[in-house]
This record gives C-alpha cells, structure tokens and sequence, in this order.
C-alpha cells in the first residue's frame, strides 16, 4: 500500500531524514513514535507530499512521489490527513467544512457531498453539529470533524499527526475511540502519537525514531514486550514516558 | 456678539451639494473596490517567490506609499491622457472625474497591498497544509481558504482605511472636480456665503465620519467580546 523507500530530506544544511525505508500494507494500523525533533511528523508529511523529499521515493498504490507539481492535488486528494491543531477552516460551518473539497476536489454535486458529509458526521457523533463554526467547537469535537473532513474524500489511507497533543486530557479519548473505530473498520492508518496505550491495544505496527532515523521497527507486542525487545534508545524513551 | 450668519441660501444649494456627495461616495466606493481589488493582486506579487514579480510589487508600494496623494491625483490627471493617447493614437479626453478614479484606486492598492499582505501572513501556516492536503491546488487554497481569512482580520482596518479615504475624497478639488466639499465651496464663493457653507459642509463630513467610526468601534468590540 504505501512503500517508503530510502527517503532523506533536508533543511537546507541540515538533514531531517536518514535513509528512512519502510512498507506499509493495506489494512495496516502503524504508530509512529520518538522524542520531539525525531523527525516523525516530518516523515509523514512526505507521505502526502506536504513536505518535499530529496532523496528516495515513496509510492502509494499507484502514486509515486517525488511527483510533477500538477500531479500532487491528485495524490493529496487520496490520502487523508488530520493535523495537531485540527485545522478546520474557522470562516466556514461544519458542514461547509466537509462539502468544500469534495466539490471542489472530487467535483461531486453538492447534494452528494452533502449526503456523506452529514453521514460522517453521524459517524463522529456530531450530526446536531452541521450548522456551527469550528469556533463553537471543543477541541475534540474539532478533531472528530476535521477527521470526518478527511474521510468524506475517501481517502485510501489516513495520516495522523497527534491527533490528540493539543487537547484537553478529558477529550482525547473521544478522538481515540473514532480512530480504534477506524482501525477496525480496516483503514491503513499512519500515526504520529504519544498514546502508548492507543498504539499497544490497536496499532500492528510501531516505529520508533530518533535524529531523523527509523530506529525501531517492529510488531507492537515486540515493542511493548519489554525485555530488550526493541532497542535500548526507544526503551530509554519509553521508560520516559510511561513511568509517570 | 454678532455673528450675522445666513443660512438662508442653504435649502437652494442642497441639490448641488447633494449631487457632489453622490460623487464623493462614488469615488469613496471605486477607491475602496478597485483599491482592494488591485492590492490584493499585488499583494499576492509581493508574497511571490519570483523575485523580479515580487519586487516589482515592491517598488510599486514604496512609490505610491512615498508621494501625497495630491500629486498622485496630478500625475494622473495629465498622465493617463497622454498614455491613453499614445496607445490609442488619438487625443481622447478622460476628464478629471475617470482620471480621479484612477489615481484614487491606484493610491489606495499600495495601502490596501500591505494591509492585505499582514492578513494573509497572518493565517496559520497549517491552514495552508490543510488545505492542500485535501487536495486542493495553492490558487484555490489562496482564494477559497486563506484570502477570506485575512480579509476578516483585518476588516477593523479596511473600515478605518475607508473612513480616511472618504475624508480624502475632498482633495480632488485640485483638479476641480465638484465632491461635496467642491460644491460648498462654489456656492458659498458664488453667494458670497462661504462660513456658512463650510460650517455646514464641516458638520456634514462630522456626523457621516463620527458614525461611522463608531460603528466600526463598536463591531471591532463585538468580536472581541464573542
């Protein structure tokens, strides 16, 4: 499904990315993880292309980037994303919101892309939500639409860029039940995220990275297994992490 | 103390000094439209990666920025006949009142261009992201995502900028086109009531601004209170 292949990227002088490879099947569940400036969010804004890569390729069922840039919207438009801060556009309702790209992008009529979007929303448990703006709005119950915004272009696989570090403790788990929801309905699944309980109960796959490198790549239960499964690096972080 | 005001030939000029207001919001509203119109153009220019696009847009601004609008009025008023005629290749007049147009709408796009350009700077990087990660193209982002955006902060601005340029409006006396205040000042010089007339002309311009100032006020708190 999605293929990274000896990707590097660079700042200018400095490199972001070492040589990161890895396969992602279809169906697939893999939680990316590692201290801040790891190069996490970087890696998975190469899979969409938001971030240019100079080095390697990454393909995507039939999509290769790098691509030509009248190529990108096209890739873009298959590949889900939800971001930290939501990222709703706050001068449109809800619904507006949800409608927007599939008329633009997907060039369905507006009867259509209405249909999903308030079947989506129904999905995230805001049907009642439609008529409001992002502003009205409790982060997690942003995040769930901004997720519904991403599912309405039926997406072949979805990239999350924690979802949930910028919510309210009591809201992140409205966020995680909509993604387990995902996960089991068989959506290939990317995700950047501190919550290791999410990634031990539904990801397949974790990657740990660190300085730009994919460090540990392996079966969740190898990762979580504890006894020097998974490298020392990501035992030391997670040790961080979970102690308190 | 005897003041010994008339206001006796004020119910007669009306008409006139109504006709010269209708020119002043005429031009108030091609200004503000073709002002941000044009601004947005160039501000667009000046965000441009192109170095020779953006610095020309640049340098547009710097110009207009640096010069009264007085003088922007003049350059027009004898310029764009010549240019016009040198396209077309024969004299076409434009009178005062197009060429006031012009200057007014090329004078307000440098002004309009940064205001525009802080509104899209504004925005959160991400919304960009956002958007084209639904994949959308940068035009469609520009327009339909980040421009909306940038106009609406800096809509206590734009409404401030208008008041100005309404106040403005009376400069183009010089090329003696009749605004409001033109057609006070001609009948007060032709009934010899001129302190009378610019009494009135100074409430006029007094009570249209004050208002509208404060309604500007008060909807620039209406935000910030919700």
């Amino acid at each position: 499904m999605i293929s990274i292949e000896n990707v590097s990227k660079w700042y200018g002088q400095t490199q972001v990315l070492h040589d990161c490879s890895t396969r992602i099947a279809a169906g697939e569940v893999v939680v990316v993880c590692g201290p801040s400036g790891s190069g996490k969010s970087t890696l998975v804004k190469c899979i969409n292309a938001l971030e240019p890569i100079q080095k390697g390729r990454i393909v995507i069922g039939d999509d290769v980037i790098p691509a030509p840039a009248s190529k990108l919207s096209a890739i873009r438009a298959r590949v889900g994303m939800v971001f930290q801060h939501f990222e709703l556009f706050p001068h449109m309702t809800v619904l507006q919101n949800l409608v927007f790209a599939q008329v633009k992008v997907l060039k369905r009529s507006r009867e259509e892309a209405h249909a999903r979007a308030v079947g989506y929303l129904k999905r995230v448990g805001l049907a009642s939500f439609e008529a409001k703006h992002p502003g009205q709005l409790s982060g997690g119950q942003q995040q769930r639409v901004a997720i519904a915004r991403a599912l309405c272009m039926d997406p072949a696989c979805m990239l999350f860029d924690e979802p949930t570090s910028a919510l309210d403790p009591e809201m992140v788990n409205e966020v995680l039940e909509v993604m387990t929801e995902l996960a089991a309905e068989g959506m290939t699944m990317v995700c950047v995220t501190h919550e290791m309980g999410f990634a031990s109960k539904v990801a397949d796959r974790v990657i740990f990275m660190d300085e730009g490198r994919i460090v540990d790549d392996c079966h969740r239960d190898t990762f979580f297994g504890g006894t020097a499964q998974c490298s020392e690096r990501a035992q030391r972080f997670l040790s961080k992490i979970i102690s308190h | 103390m005897n003041l010994s005001l008339d206001w006796s030939v004020l119910p007669a000029a009306l008409p006139f000094l109504l006709q010269g207001m209708g020119f002043s919001i005429a031009l108030l509203a091609v200004s503000l439209l073709g002002g941000l119109v044009l601004g947005t153009g160039l501000a667009l220019m000046r965000l441009s990666s192109n170095v020779l696009v953006s610095s020309f847009a640049a340098a547009y601004v710097s110009i207009f920025r640096s010069i009264p609008l007085v003088l922007a009025i003049f350059w027009c008023y004898l310029l764009v006949p010549m240019v016009v005629e040198a396209v077309r290749g024969v004299h076409t007049p434009i009178g005062p009142m197009y060429s006031a147009f012009i200057a007014y709408v090329l004078f307000e796009a440098a002004y309009f261009c940064e205001v525009i350009r802080a509104g899209i700077l504004s925005v959160r990087r991400d919304q960009t992201s956002a958007s084209l990660a639904l994949g959308l193209t940068r035009a469609q982002t520009m327009r339909y995502v980040i421009l909306p955006q940038a106009v609406r902060t800096m809509m206590p601005l734009i409404l401030t900028k208008s008041i100005i340029i309404f106040q403005d409006t009376s400069l183009v006396y010089v090329i003696s086109v009749s605004d409001f205040l033109g057609a006070a000042t001609r009948i007060g010089q032709r009934d010899s009531r001129l302190i009378e007339l610019y009494l009135f002309a100074g409430a006029v311009y007094f009570i249209l601004c004050f208002a509208a100032s404060k309604f500007v006020e008060a909807r620039t708190h209406r935000k910030v209170a919700t």
